[in-house]
């Protein structure tokens, strides 16, 4: 342990803290019992169909195309979901298809 | 069936991605945290008590630079900033859930919100339990894996390089339906292509703060194009 006992506990403490923080803080801000503000009900309900496109590039976030493998095994994945999810439109079908092409390109090809 | 279980029963499925992803990322955790020196008892109390997996090997590697508990707040608010879009993007949906909304909130983890975001359950299941058994379920999952991963140590190894591509997996299936529900594709497009611009101009450690302000300005400055096409959120 790079810290003490008390050290360690206020160190994850203040990350716990911080993160609980931020998650009630809207719902402070905007609570159940108050009209929420006709702006934030309008990002409520846009916010969600913008977040998961951004949740999509921060997991590819650390692909390279300058260096091998170009990003090659996410984008064939990537692909392979995208086909089978348009055709066969079956969750589990292109989410376990895509990871198990995934980890034969990482294991076996790049 | 009463209310509870028919719930619990209808949450299940939807998380089955998430279990997968939760157990491998959490096992990788617990393995991360053992060799800092830190016991299963560490583990189970980080994952149960900030629950927020980037944020979780984030900390690690801020153990080997000193203790500076300012730093680590700081981190803190820019690596879970978007968990305030998902907290907005919910207000409405958790309105009703009594005693369970605190953990709502507490669980809205990226995975969780994803799921609550997109999951349609039948019109006689409960919703308020409905989404309590999910954030429940994967804060399961992710519990579970930190202690696997701590109990395995580094003693044994296991082949699952790739395996964490579930999450991705998820969220691209998760982005096809929701492009496909979209009357107005401005959103969606928005979040992609702010997203990218501002990876490709801020780098991968910097960029998801910056595409926050992008979108924000972006669907504000749109507000009455967007609006004036239906869009919604499914779970309602």
């Amino acid at each position: 342990m790079p810290f003490t006992i008390g050290e360690s506990v206020l160190f994850f403490g203040i990350i716990s803290l911080t993160t609980i923080v931020i998650r009630f803080l809207p719902f402070i801000l905007f609570p159940e019992n108050k009209k929420t503000p006709g702006y934030i009900a309008y990002l409520g309900r846009v916010l969600p169909y913008t977040i998961i496109g951004m949740l999509v590039i921060y997991c590819l976030k650390d692909i390279s195309f300058t260096a091998s493998p170009f990003g090659l095994p996410e984008l064939i994945s990537a692909a392979v979901i995208i086909v089978l999810h348009l055709w066969k439109n079956h969750t589990f079908l292109s989410i376990g298809a895509g990871t198990i092409m995934y980890m034969l390109l990482v294991q076996f090809i790049f | 069936m009463n209310k509870k279980a028919k719930a619990f029963r209808a949450a299940l499925p939807y998380t089955l991605p998430v279990f997968a992803g939760y157990i491998v990322l959490g096992t990788a955790y617990g393995i991360l945290l053992n060799s800092k020196g830190y016991s299963i008892i560490w583990a189970v109390l980080t994952s149960l008590f900030i629950y927020a997996g980037s944020m979780q090997f984030v900390s690690l590697s801020l153990l080997a630079a000193g203790f500076h508990p300012f730093y680590a707040c700081i981190m803190t608010l820019t690596v879970n900033a978007r968990h305030l879009f998902y907290g907005i993007s919910m207000l409405s949906k958790f309105q009703g859930t009594g005693g369970k909304k605190p953990y709502l909130i507490f669980g809205l983890t990226d995975e969780t919100f994803s799921i609550l975001c997109s999951a349609t359950p039948q019109n006689e299941i409960d919703k308020g339990w409905f989404m309590f058994f999910i954030t429940l379920l994967d804060q399961i999952y992710w519990v579970s894996g930190s202690i696997l991963g701590s109990i395995l140590g580094s003693i044994i190894h296991f082949n699952t390089n790739g395996i964490d591509f579930v999450l991705t997996a998820l969220f691209i299936v998760i982005f096809i339906n929701q492009w496909k529900s979209a009357t107005n594709h401005i959103p969606v497009l928005t979040g992609l292509g702010a997203s990218i611009l501002c990876r490709m101009i801020f780098g991968a450690s910097d960029f998801i703060i910056p595409s926050m302000i992008a979108i924000l300005f972006i669907v504000t400055v749109f507000q009455n194009k967007i609006e004036s096409e239906n869009t919604t959120c499914h779970l309602q």
